[in-house]
C-alpha cells in the first residue's frame, strides 16, 4: 500500500477540549500544526460536559487556590501529585477568564460576573461548607466551552483533519516519537503525520464498561497507541462511576442538578446521603455518593419495581431555576427517563463516567517513563493532556468541574512546552524510520484476510459486560482474579475479529475494529492493576480492604501509596512515587488524613 | 415492553461497489431496552457491518446522527421509534452530496458557517477578569448558542437546496446573530456589510422548515429575522 507522508512542526491527536486549547497555543504561535479528529470537532465528547468547570473566582463566595487545592489533593485520596495540582488550581482563573474574553456564553451574577454554582467536594475553608467554584454556562458548559474554543481556533486559522483516525504511535530506536499514522475514513487511504512534536488529547475510554455516560467515540485511541507503542499506563484501576447516569439508558444528569439543591432519595423517600456524609451531604464527592445508593440498592432501598435505582429529586426547586439553570437537565430526563423534573424525580444509578488514570505526564504537559533511575523521564517528542493524560491531577477520584478545568490548563501548558521546545530548537525532525508504517499496515491487512473471525460487535459485549461485572463500583478479590482470567482471553478474541464490510469508503466496520484494539489494552489496563492493588483508596474500594484504625477507609499509606504503571508487553506493573511536594513554597504540602464529608 | 420487530427502508451506497443508490428493506428485532432510532441502527450494524451512519454522543448534543426520518430531518438519538410509521424510511440529509449510505458531505454546510466568522470580535485590551455582561444582555443569546451544527435546519431548507453556495442557510444565519446579539462582540457594522447582499441573507422565504425540524427546539427564522430588522434599522 502506498503511503503518503506528510510533515509538520507539531500534531494534535483529538479536537476536544485540550486538543483545541493546546492548538490555539500552536497556531497563535505561528507552528506549522495538524489536528487530526476522528469526528468534526464540535462533535468531541468535551460537548457532552453539563456541570461547569472549576475555578476559585471567588463570584459569589469567597475562594481561593489553596482551598481549591486542598479539595482537589483530598478528592484524589492523595494519589494526585501535588505539584500538578497546585499548578492547575492557580492556573484555573486564568483559563476560564481567557475562555469567557473567547466569546464562552457563561452564565452571569447579578453584577455582570460570571455565574458560578456549588459541586460535589468543592468547599471553602478546608472542608467546612460547600463553595460557589463552578462556572457555569446553565447546564450545557461543556457544549458551550467546545464550540468557544472551536470558533477561537477558526479564527486562528487552524489546520483541522476531519475524520481522519489516528492508528499508531511512530517511534524510532531510541524511543523518540515522531508523529503518526493516521486513515482518511472517507477514502480509507493510510498517512504518516511526520511531525517534531505529536500532542495526544484523545480522550478517555468510558466504552470499556456495559454502562457508561459516554460517547461511542471514547475508545481510548491514544491510551491504546500509546500502550501499543511500550509507553505504560497509569493509574487505571481508578475510574469515576458518576452517581447520576439516567437509570437503563446511561445518559449523564450534572452533579450541577445536586448544585442547585436537588437530593439523592431511596425507596422511603429518606435523604440517604445525611447518614454517609453528614455535612456535605448529596454534595459528597462522587466516589462516595456512588458507594452509598449501590449499599442502598444492595440492601434492599432500591426504587422500582426492581429496586435497582434510586431517585433524584427537584420538584422541592421552582420551575423558574429548573428552566434557567438546568434547561437541558430536563429535556434530558423528558427524552431518556420519561419523566419531566420539575413534576417528579429523575431514577438515576451509578454510571462509568470517566478515566483518572492514563498516558503519564507531568505538569508541563511532557509524557514522562521511567528510564535509568528517573521515575518521569521526558519521551521526546511526545506530549499528551485532558482524560487520556495521567498529570496526576485527580489521582484516585476526581471532582466535578476539575476534567473540564484540566482539560484547559493542560491543553494550554502541553501547548507552551511544544512552542517553547520548538523556540530553542530543542525539537528537532528525526529521520522516519523505514518500517514507520508498518504496524498499522499489517493491522489493517489483517482486518482485510480475517476470515472465520468474531463479530467486532460481540467480542466488544463480552469485553464491556466483563468490565461492568468485575470491576464495578465495589471491587472483590475473586471477581478480580477471575476478570484478570477472562480479559485475557478476550484480548486473544480480540486479535481474531472479522469485519464483513470491506469498502475503502468510510468503513464503520474497520474503524470500530480499530477502536476495539485501544479499548482492549485499556480494559486490561485497568484489570490487571485493579487487582494487584491491595487496598482501597478513591474510586478503587475492595471488599478485602475495610475501614480500620491502622488503615482509614481501607486505604493502606504505608505499602501503596503511590501510581501504578501497567506496560502491555507483558502485562507488567511498576510503580512509582506519588509527588507529595507543592510545585512552590506558596504552599505547604497537604499532609494524610482520612477523608470525610 | 418485549422484544419487537421493526421494519425499515433504508438508503444504501457504497461508491465501492454499487453502481447507483438503492433502497433496502430490512427489518431488526429489538430489545425491550431499545427506545430510540439509534439503538435501531445500532441492533442493524450487529446484523449488517456495512450500513454506515455517523453517531457519537447518543443524548442529542454532539449533532453526529442527523438523518432524514420518514421523510423529516432529525436526530436518530432523540427520536422514539415508537413514534414512527412502518416501514420507517431512512435517508441521507436532503441536498448534500452523499458519501456512503446515511453519511454525506458536510463541506459545503460548515463553508457557510465559517463564512460569518463564528466566532468574538472584541479589539480592546483584554481585561485582568471578565467583561462584564448583565443577566439580561446574556439572556439574549438563549435559544442561539445551544445549536450542535447537525444541518437537519439548512438541509430542510428550499433556498439552501437551490443556492448552497450563495445562501448561508439557518444554521450560519442563527450564528451569525448570536454574535450580532452578543453585547461584547464589536464587529456588528461587518457582520452586516457581510451579509448585505440578494443570497447571504436575502434568500430566506421564511418557510420555517428550519423551525419545524430543529432538534433543540431553536428557531432560526426569528434570528434571521432579527437580523433583517438591523440592517433595516442600520440604513435609516
Amino acid at each position: 500500500m502506498n503511503v503518503a507522508k506528510r510533515t509538520f512542526d507539531a500534531v494534535i491527536v483529538g479536537a476536544g477540549g485540550a486538543g483545541l486549547r493546546a492548538a490555539l497555543q500552536l497556531s497563535e504561535a505561528g507552528l506549522k500544526t495538524a489536528v487530526l479528529t476522528k469526528v468534526f470537532p464540535t462533535r468531541s465528547h468535551t460537548v457532552a460536559a453539563q456541570g461547569g468547570v472549576a475555578a476559585s473566582l471567588g463570584n459569589s463566595t469567597e475562594d481561593n487556590w489553596h482551598w481549591h487545592m486542598y479539595d482537589t489533593v483530598k478528592g484524589s485520596d492523595w494519589l494526585g501529585d501535588q505539584d500538578a495540582i497546585e499548578f492547575m488550581c492557580k492556573k484555573a482563573n486564568e483559563v476560564v477568564v481567557e475562555l469567557e474574553h473567547y466569546g464562552m456564553p457563561f452564565d452571569r451574577t447579578d453584577n455582570g460576573k460570571i455565574y458560578q454554582r456549588p459541586f460535589g467536594g468543592h468547599s471553602m475553608n478546608y472542608g467546612q461548607a460547600p463553595v460557589m467554584r463552578s462556572c457555569a454556562a446553565a447546564d450545557r458548559t461543556g457544549h458551550a466551552m467546545l464550540h468557544a474554543l472551536y470558533q477561537r481556533n477558526v479564527r486562528a486559522n487552524t489546520q483541522f483533519f476531519v475524520e481522519w483516525m489516528a492508528l499508531d504511535l511512530i517511534r524510532d530506536a531510541d524511543g523518540d516519537v515522531l508523529g503518526v499514522t493516521a486513515m482518511e475514513m472517507e477514502t480509507g487511504e493510510v498517512s504518516i503525520f511526520h511531525a517534531k512534536a505529536t500532542i495526544f488529547a484523545t480522550g478517555g475510554a468510558g466504552r470499556i464498561y456495559y454502562s457508561s455516560t459516554n460517547a461511542f467515540i471514547n475508545t481510548g485511541d491514544g491510551v491504546g497507541m500509546a500502550a501499543r507503542a511500550g509507553i505504560p499506563l497509569e493509574d487505571m484501576e481508578f475510574w469515576q462511576f458518576h452517581p447520576t447516569g439516567v437509570a437503563g439508558a446511561g445518559v449523564l444528569i450534572t452533579e450541577g442538578v445536586r448544585g442547585e439543591g436537588g437530593i439523592l432519595r431511596n425507596s422511603s423517600g429518606e435523604r440517604f446521603m445525611e447518614r454517609y456524609a453528614p455535612n456535605l451531604k448529596d454534595l459528597a464527592s462522587r466516589d462516595v455518593v456512588s458507594r452509598a445508593m449501590t449499599t442502598e440498592i444492595n440492601e434492599g432501598r432500591g426504587c422500582g419495581p426492581d429496586k435497582d435505582h434510586v431517585l433524584l429529586d427537584i420538584t422541592h426547586l421552582s420551575p423558574d431555576t429548573i428552566m434557567k439553570r438546568l434547561p437541558g437537565i430536563r429535556e434530558i430526563a423528558i427524552q431518556f427517563a420519561g419523566v419531566d423534573p420539575i413534576k417528579a424525580p429523575i431514577p438515576v444509578v451509578p454510571t462509568c463516567h470517566y478515566q483518572m488514570g492514563g498516558i503519564p505526564t507531568n505538569y508541563k504537559g511532557q509524557v514522562v517513563v521511567p528510564k535509568d533511575g528517573n521515575p518521569n523521564s521526558p519521551v521526546a517528542g511526545f506530549y499528551a493532556a485532558g482524560e487520556c493524560a495521567c498529570a496526576s491531577v485527580h489521582g484516585a477520584n476526581r471532582l466535578g468541574t476539575n476534567s473540564l478545568l484540566d482539560l484547559l490548563v493542560f491543553g494550554k501548558s502541553a501547548g507552551e512546552t511544544v512552542v517553547e521546545d520548538f523556540k530553542s530548537g530543542q525539537l528537532k525532525l528525526k529521520p522516519l524510520p523505514a518500517d514507520a508504517a508498518d504496524v498499522s499496515l499489517a493491522r489493517l491487512a489483517r482486518l482485510d484476510g480475517q476470515t472465520n473471525g468474531e463479530s467486532v460487535f460481540d467480542v466488544g459485549l463480552e469485553m464491556r459486560r466483563t468490565m461492568q461485572k468485575h470491576a464495578g463500583v465495589f471491587r472483590f478479590d475473586n471477581l478480580l482474579k477471575e476478570g484478570v482470567q477472562k480479559m485475557g482471553e478476550i484480548a486473544e478474541r480480540a486479535k481474531r475479529t472479522e469485519i464483513k464490510d470491506k469498502s475503502k469508503v468510510w468503513n464503520v466496520a474497520r474503524m470500530e475494529a480499530l477502536e476495539l484494539d485501544n479499548l482492549i489494552e485499556v480494559a486490561r489496563a485497568t484489570i490487571v492493576s485493579a487487582e494487584a492493588r491491595k487496598e482501597s483508596r478513591g474510586a478503587h474500594v475492595r471488599d478485602d480492604a475495610p475501614d480500620t484504625p491502622e488503615n482509614p477507609n481501607g486505604r493502606d499509606d504505608a505499602n501503596w501509596l503511590k501510581h501504578t504503571l501497567w506496560y502491555s508487553e507483558g502485562n507488567r506493573l511498576d510503580y512509582k512515587p506519588v509527588n507529595l511536594k507543592p510545585l512552590s513554597d506558596d504552599v505547604e504540602p497537604i499532609a494524610l488524613a482520612k477523608r470525610t464529608y | 415492553m418485549t422484544k419487537r420487530t421493526v421494519q425499515f427502508k433504508i438508503y444504501r451506497y457504497d461508491p465501492d461497489k454499487d453502481e447507483k443508490p438503492y433502497m433496502q428493506d430490512i427489518s431488526v428485532e429489538l430489545e425491550a431496552s431499545d427506545k430510540k432510532l439509534l439503538d435501531a441502527l445500532v441492533r442493524l450494524r450487529a446484523k449488517d457491518d456495512s450500513m454506515s451512519f455517523r453517531r457519537s454522543c447518543r443524548e442529542g448534543v454532539c449533532g453526529s446522527d442527523a438523518m432524514n426520518i420518514n421523510g423529516k430531518n432529525g436526530l436518530a438519538c432523540l427520536t422514539d421509534i415508537d413514534s414512527l410509521q412502518q416501514p420507517i424510511t431512512l435517508r441521507p440529509l436532503p441536498g448534500l452530496p452523499v458519501i456512503r449510505d446515511l453519511i454525506v458531505d458536510m463541506t459545503q454546510f460548515f463553508k457557510q458557517y465559517h463564512s460569518i466568522k463564528p466566532y468574538l470580535v472584541n479589539n480592546e485590551p483584554a481585561p485582568e477578569r471578565e467583561r462584564l455582561q448583565s443577566p439580561e444582555d446574556r439572556e439574549e443569546l438563549n435559544g442561539l448558542y445551544e445549536c450542535i451544527l447537525c444541518a437537519c435546519c439548512s438541509t430542510s431548507c428550499p433556498s439552501f437546496w437551490w443556492n448552497p453556495d450563495k445562501f448561508v442557510g439557518p444554521a450560519g444565519l442563527l450564528a451569525a446573530y448570536r454574535f450580532l446579539a452578543d453585547t461584547r462582540d464589536q464587529d456588528t457594522n461587518a457582520r452586516l456589510d457581510n451579509l448585505e447582499d440578494p443570497y447571504r441573507l436575502f434568500r430566506c422565504h421564511t418557510i420555517m422548515n428550519c423551525v419545524d425540524v430543529c432538534p433543540k427546539g431553536l428557531n432560526p427564522t426569528r434570528a434571521i429575522g432579527k437580523i433583517k430588522d438591523m440592517m433595516v434599522r442600520r440604513a435609516i
